[in-house]
């Protein structure tokens, strides 16, 4: 592989904030979703949210494999190891929570005993059978695993943020490149 | 030497009746080994329900299938639409309301043949107090001494107001449900 870029690829960039929106929007969805009274309204809200995590699923997918191909750039000279070391620590949790969440999720559906059928027409296979404590086991798994996710994600856009006020770096304008400065 | 040859005769006879001695009436449903199942979509998901009593009267004799009778009461209470949640939701009033409406029952009206084991059964279908003509397919087979009745058939979940209100519209709740039935019938005592 090539030195180290200077910036991430448009296409590193646009799927990072695609998944970011895609992710916060899921997220607040099921905050929302989870003790709604039974309605229509509900069995729709679940089944976006059920397609949503299916497409964050392959977006992530297609992250991983662009990552694995295009190296990212390296840390600001100066910065400490152990900034370093977290970063990077932080980032493979994310990538690991961003493959687990999605998956969970599809796992609590078949057990709870509700086929995944993305977007309405591509039925998604059952991996479980239906068995409620399981479940219920399940979907407390998802929740976990999404605000274990919500902390690492509150932090990684902190210290993005605490670099660019404070380092005064460009960790953040890279993935954000209008802040770059002239 | 000819009796014999009667003898012969005679049992070869009694082989070749046999099985219509055996075209018994079948009549006591057993309701352990038979089953109502249901599978409606909502979302376009497909979820399985069931309902977990039944009892049933049946007359068939494959003999004269047009005699044939049946009567199914199912006990609404009874409901597994896949959740407690739904099943919650199925017996409140927009749904099953089975507290008006505690059962469900066909009465078969005519049994018409329709070569080899298939059978097409009309009746009369009583949900939520309405009383529709229902026309459904039925395969009959032996097996044992049971006989066993199958079919499955699309009951428009409209026709009957199951689901009303918020749930009548289609785009959540598919109109179309199809219902499943095995039902296990024991030959009938002889008299």
């Amino acid at each position: 592989m090539n030195q180290p870029a200077s910036s991430y690829t448009r296409t590193a960039i646009l799927l990072h904030w695609l998944v970011a929106i895609a992710l916060v929007g899921a997220f607040s969805v099921g905050l929302y979703m989870h003790e709604l009274p039974l309605s229509p309204w509900k069995l729709k809200i679940y089944s976006w949210h059920k397609w949503a995590g299916v497409t964050i699923f392959l977006l992530v997918l297609a992250r991983l494999a662009w990552r694995a191909t295009h190296r990212p750039p390296a840390a600001p000279a100066g910065m400490p190891a152990w900034q370093d070391k977290a970063a990077q620590a932080v980032h493979l949790l994310l990538y690991a929570l961003m493959v687990a969440i999605p998956l969970s999720g599809w796992l609590m559906s078949s057990a709870k005993g509700f086929q995944t059928v993305y977007f309405g027409v591509l039925p998604l296979p059952d991996l479980l059978q239906k068995d409620a404590a399981l479940g219920e086991t399940l979907q407390r798994i998802h929740m976990l695993l999404n605000f274990t996710m919500a902390a690492l994600v509150a932090g990684h856009a902190g210290a993005a943020v605490k670099h660019h006020l404070i380092d005064r770096d460009d960790v953040l304008s890279r993935m954000l490149p209008f802040l770059r400065k002239p | 030497m000819n009796k014999l040859h009667q003898l012969f005769g005679l049992a070869a006879a009694a082989a070749i009746a046999a099985p219509a001695a055996h075209a018994a009436e079948f009549n006591q449903v057993a309701p352990e080994k038979s089953a109502v199942a249901f599978v409606f979509k909502q979302m376009n998901v497909p979820i399985d329900g069931s309902f977990k009593r039944f009892k049933g009267t049946l007359s068939f004799d494959p003999a004269r299938p047009a005699a044939g009778k049946a009567e199914i009461e199912i006990d609404l209470a009874s409901l597994d639409a896949g959740s407690s949640e739904a099943n919650e939701e199925a017996a409140g009033k927009l749904w099953f309301n089975t507290k008006s409406f505690p059962t469900a029952r066909f009465v078969s009206t005519s049994v018409k043949a329709l070569g080899g084991n298939r059978y097409e059964v009309a009746g009369k279908m009583t949900i939520k107090g309405k009383a529709l003509d229902a026309v459904m397919p039925a395969t009959f087979r032996q097996d044992g001494a049971n006989g066993v009745f199958e079919g499955s058939f699309i009951l428009k979940r409209a026709d009957y107001a199951i689901g009303e209100g918020m749930w009548a519209d289609f785009g959540t709740v598919a109109n179309e449900v199809q219902v499943k039935f095995r039902l296990v019938a024991t030959a009938a005592a002889r008299k």
